[in-house]
């Protein structure tokens, strides 16, 4: 009982920042909810199948989808949220726009049925519950992009500019950085995170056009109510929302979990309006 | 903001009236000379403005922008159809659905507008709570969901609502009927908001819109004002769904969905949110532009709807009839600059 419960938790948590990372990250530096996050995980999602389909394996496809997104990701940056900087609702509608034009065009493209992949198969039983194997392979690919955006933030000079760009980025322009290239690079970065998640959920879901949707409104939540700061908020905010969700959703149904969610998030931020992380200075 | 923020919403004068008099005769004459096939289509599109007002009311009156007016547009008309389907009082069910409407607003719009969530936030929790309402609506296929009588279907939706009774008539509107409801309901509706914006009420939500700071300095409690503008917005949004609910018969999950969602935000872009008639124009230019894309047979209406979301965000920021309106006060300006000149000579 207690297995399968640090199992669901587990899984649950592992599965929300993954799938908040690339928003957070996006939204800890320009303070703007990409709405077409959800659908620069279903482009990451085709690629992996794509990928899979013409031989590649699970691990490569992986890479090869990431890199594609957020390959995207900058030309989106160029074409689109470039014109659009210190327009914060502008950018919100613009990315809604896209969002819609995405989910189009896939449709078109792909159709509308969904595009499955296989994962990596097998099961282990622990204490009497079956595991799958491909849910700690999740995990662990989570737990490694975290490692990874945290050591990039602080442990290089690119997170140091980044994250003095983040706290002040008029003082950074002064001292002589490019602030443009660094939300450039950053939301590649997002969008890259973005599309690790779409990847990851391809052998448990299957691409199929609407895909985003399914998944994003608890990526919503979870980012607004993280705060500011993409690693810290991002973790404590999935650790919440996760145990709450997997708990209800074993214990009723995943509605009622999404619902528990949103109901606890709704609450939450009549008393913190801005978040967990809203009123820390410092950090990532 | 590099442009203006919003309208000023004056006292209208004799031009108005008499253009709101002349809407209520053409309304009253248009169904001699349409055909039902037209009057029904034009009657949807009735609906869609009264909810395109509901948005705009509350974005370009007191600034806060909603994603999720297809929370109240949903509700009010499940609300309607259960309330009916229980009932047989089909005009009391329709303002009890409204009433439905306006509470959900108020309870969600303490917790979002007392709290003081950033406006991003706001409109962000908006679309996140009609995505879950979508949801919640969907799981509930199976034949335990039931409220009085009334099956809730999930997925197929309710079909088969009875027509509207109005009091003094023996019989439920028809067509023609539910045409002159929902014109009237529009024109009702238009006038009642842009006669509100002219009171001292609408003057401080213009005050609250260009700079709450200041408003709150002066005094006057914020964050009230924003509450009940957010449950008046919800009341009306709920009144479109009972109106869609008699119009069509029929309500569905697909009320509460995410390109219903990015409809209303598309109308009110395209219509111009710093006038309350924009959006109006704005919701029927898109709606016939939908009809004729499914004629056509294109069958890319998301992908239409995307592209002209972000033309008018990057190009035409505040929408047709402002920037046409702009462009003919330029204009006259031009032509007094000429006749002046000639004079000078």
């Amino acid at each position: 009982m207690i297995t399968t419960y640090i199992y669901l938790i587990a899984y649950a948590v592992a599965l929300l920042a993954l799938i908040s990372l690339g928003l957070s990250v996006i939204f800890g530096m320009m303070k703007v909810i990409n709405l077409a996050h959800g659908e620069f995980m279903m482009l990451g999602a085709y690629a992996c199948v794509y990928c899979s389909s013409l031989g590649l394996p699970f691990w490569a496809s992986l890479i090869v989808a990431t890199l594609a997104v957020g390959c995207f990701g900058l030309v989106v940056e160029r074409l689109l949220i470039r014109h659009l900087y210190g327009r914060i609702v502008d950018t919100l509608l613009a990315t809604w726009g896209l969002s819609l034009l995405l989910i189009g065009v896939s449709t078109a493209v792909f159709g509308p049925q969904a595009r499955s992949m296989p994962g990596i198969p097998g099961t282990v039983a622990i204490g009497g519950t079956t595991m799958s194997v491909y849910s700690f392979v999740l995990i662990g690919v989570t737990i490694l992009m975290m490692l990874v955006t945290w050591l990039i933030a602080t442990r290089t000079k690119v997170g140091l500019v980044v994250r003095g760009t983040m706290q002040r980025p008029d003082i950074a322009g002064a001292l002589g950085i490019n602030t443009n290239l660094v939300y450039m690079g950053t939301f590649g970065f997002g969008a890259a995170a973005a599309g690790l998640a779409g990847a990851m959920l391809a052998p448990l879901t299957g691409a199929t056009p609407l895909m985003g949707a399914a998944f994003v409104s608890k990526a919503f939540i979870n980012v607004i109510v993280a705060g500011g700061l993409p690693l810290i908020g991002t973790s404590l905010a999935s650790a919440m929302f996760g145990t709450v969700d997997a708990v209800i959703s074993y214990l009723a149904s995943s509605v009622a979990g999404e619902v528990a969610v949103l109901v606890f998030a709704v609450v939450l931020l009549r008393m913190l309006p801005q978040g967990i992380t809203g009123r820390f200075r410092r950090g990532f | 903001m590099i442009y203006p923020v919003g309208g000023s919403f004056l006292r209208p004068g004799a031009p108005w009236w008499s253009a709101i008099v002349l809407a209520f005769v053409l309304l009253v004459l248009a169904p001699r000379g349409l055909d039902l096939a037209l009057q029904y289509d034009l009657t949807s599109i009735f609906i869609c403005g009264i909810l395109a007002l509901s948005m705009s009311f509350l974005w370009g009156g007191v600034g806060i922008l909603s994603f999720g007016q297809t929370i109240f547009f949903g509700l009010g008309g499940y609300g309607y159809t259960i309330l009916v389907m229980n009932t047989d009082a089909s005009l009391m069910s329709l303002v009890l659905g409204v009433l439905v409407g306006g509470g959900m607003a108020a309870v969600l719009g303490y917790f979002m507008i007392y709290g003081r969530i950033n406006d991003i936030y706001l409109s962000v929790v908006t679309l996140v709570v009609t995505l879950i309402f979508e949801k919640m609506v969907r799981a509930t296929s199976g034949p335990e969901y039931v409220i009085g009588s009334v099956r809730l279907n999930g997925q197929n939706g309710i079909p088969g609502i009875p027509g509207l009774q109005l009091p003094f008539l023996t019989e439920p509107l028809s067509i023609e009927g539910v045409f002159w409801f929902a014109g009237g309901a529009l024109l009702l509706t238009y006038c009642g908001l842009r006669l509100l914006m002219a009171t001292r009420f609408g003057r401080i939500l213009v005050g609250i819109r260009e700079n709450e700071q200041r408003m709150e300095l002066l005094g006057y409690d914020t964050r009230r004002y924003r509450l009940i503008t957010f449950i008046i917005s919800g009341g009306v949004a709920a009144f479109a769904g009972g109106l869609f609910a008699v119009w069509g018969s029929f309500v569905g999950p697909e009320m509460f969905n995410l390109s219903q969602a990015s409809l209303i935000v598309i109308w009110v872009i395209v219509g111009g949110r710093t006038t309350l008639i924009g959006p109006i124009i704005g919701a029927a230019l898109i709606q016939y532009l939908t009809k004729w894309l499914g004629t056509v047979g294109v069958g890319q209406v998301s992908t239409v709807m995307g592209a002209i979301l972000i033309v008018f965000v990057l190009l035409f920021p505040r929408g047709l009839v402002p920037t046409l309106g702009d462009l003919l006060s330029r204009l006259r300006l031009a032509q007094v600059a000429q006749r002046s000149l000639k004079d000078a000579k």
